[in-house]
């Protein structure tokens, strides 16, 4: 197996325990929480062709990766405040309990 | 394939692993730290030192602080009495299960014609900020306005509720 292989392999582990989580937690904290390590497991591959592929001079892949770790900063934080003003108005995170659309 | 690959790789997953199953919320929030650690580590094996130390400031440094600070807010640490895990836990385990081995089906059996620099990049610091302020400038302002407009819209989002509570009291 070759180095870059295996990375793709601990990306897609990565990938795919973050998407479990996604999808199976019932705490909208936690959701998130998944969903940033589906980020982090494509901000891995995207280091890894960089690294192994032709051309790193280019730096194509470490710039995804970079502006990557920017947009999902800022989705973090967006999507945190929106926890915590659902948990003020309904007073819960558990996604299984917001079950309607009108507040 | 190094020790040290092995190692961080088993960290990383654990740590996902941990964040994902675990019942406490806060420890879960610690083992995701513990999973953003190895990954930055992985970076840095990969001879992607900026990377690597972006990912230690951004996501050990601001997102974890983030997670922590939204769970105390939320009250979340309590464990809920009817299980962390929705109701419909089988399907999004099988889903995530399809899924990875449709993807390590596709990284084995492409695993002959992957691309195999052994040449390690020697890419400093002033390269990456040559490139980000000249090929790569129209992105970089994109991802400025971005972050502005989250800033903005984080804290307008999280402070609605105060602005309902007065006009309660108004009434």
């Amino acid at each position: 197996m070759t180095p870059l292989a295996g990375y793709l392999l601990v990306a897609a582990l990565l990938f795919s325990i973050g998407l479990a989580g996604a999808l199976t937690r019932r705490n909208a904290i936690l959701v998130l929480i998944g969903i940033e390590l589906m980020l982090n497991a494509a901000n891995l591959n995207l280091i890894a062709f960089w690294r192994y592929g032709p051309h790193p001079e280019a730096l194509t892949g470490m710039m995804f990766a970079i502006f990557s770790i920017a947009v999902a900063a800022a989705e973090a934080a967006v999507g945190l405040g929106l926890v915590i003003q659902i948990h003020r108005h309904a007073h819960t995170t558990d996604l299984d309990a917001m079950n309607r659309m009108k507040g | 394939m190094s020790v040290v690959f092995y190692l961080l790789a088993a960290l990383t997953v654990a740590g996902g692993l941990a964040a994902m199953l675990l019942k406490n919320t806060v420890h879960c929030a610690l083992a995701l730290t513990v999973a953003f650690a190895g990954l930055a580590l992985l970076f840095l094996n990969l001879d992607a030192q900026f990377a690597g130390f972006a990912q230690i400031l951004v996501y050990i440094g601001a997102v974890a602080i983030l997670v922590v600070f939204a769970i105390l807010l939320t009250r979340g640490s309590e464990t809920p009495k009817d299980g962390v895990f929705s109701r419909t836990w089988l399907t999004g385990l099988a889903i995530a299960a399809a899924v990875f081995a449709v993807l390590g089906w596709a990284v084995i059996g492409s695993a002959r014609v992957l691309p195999h620099e052994t040449a390690v990049p020697a890419v400093t610091v002033q390269q990456i900020g040559v490139a980000l302020v000249g090929r790569y400038v129209l992105p970089l302002e994109i991802v400025g306005v971005l972050l502005t407009a989250a800033l903005i819209g984080a804290v307008i989002v999280a402070m609605h509720e105060k602005v309902e509570h007065e006009k309660e009291e108004q009434k």
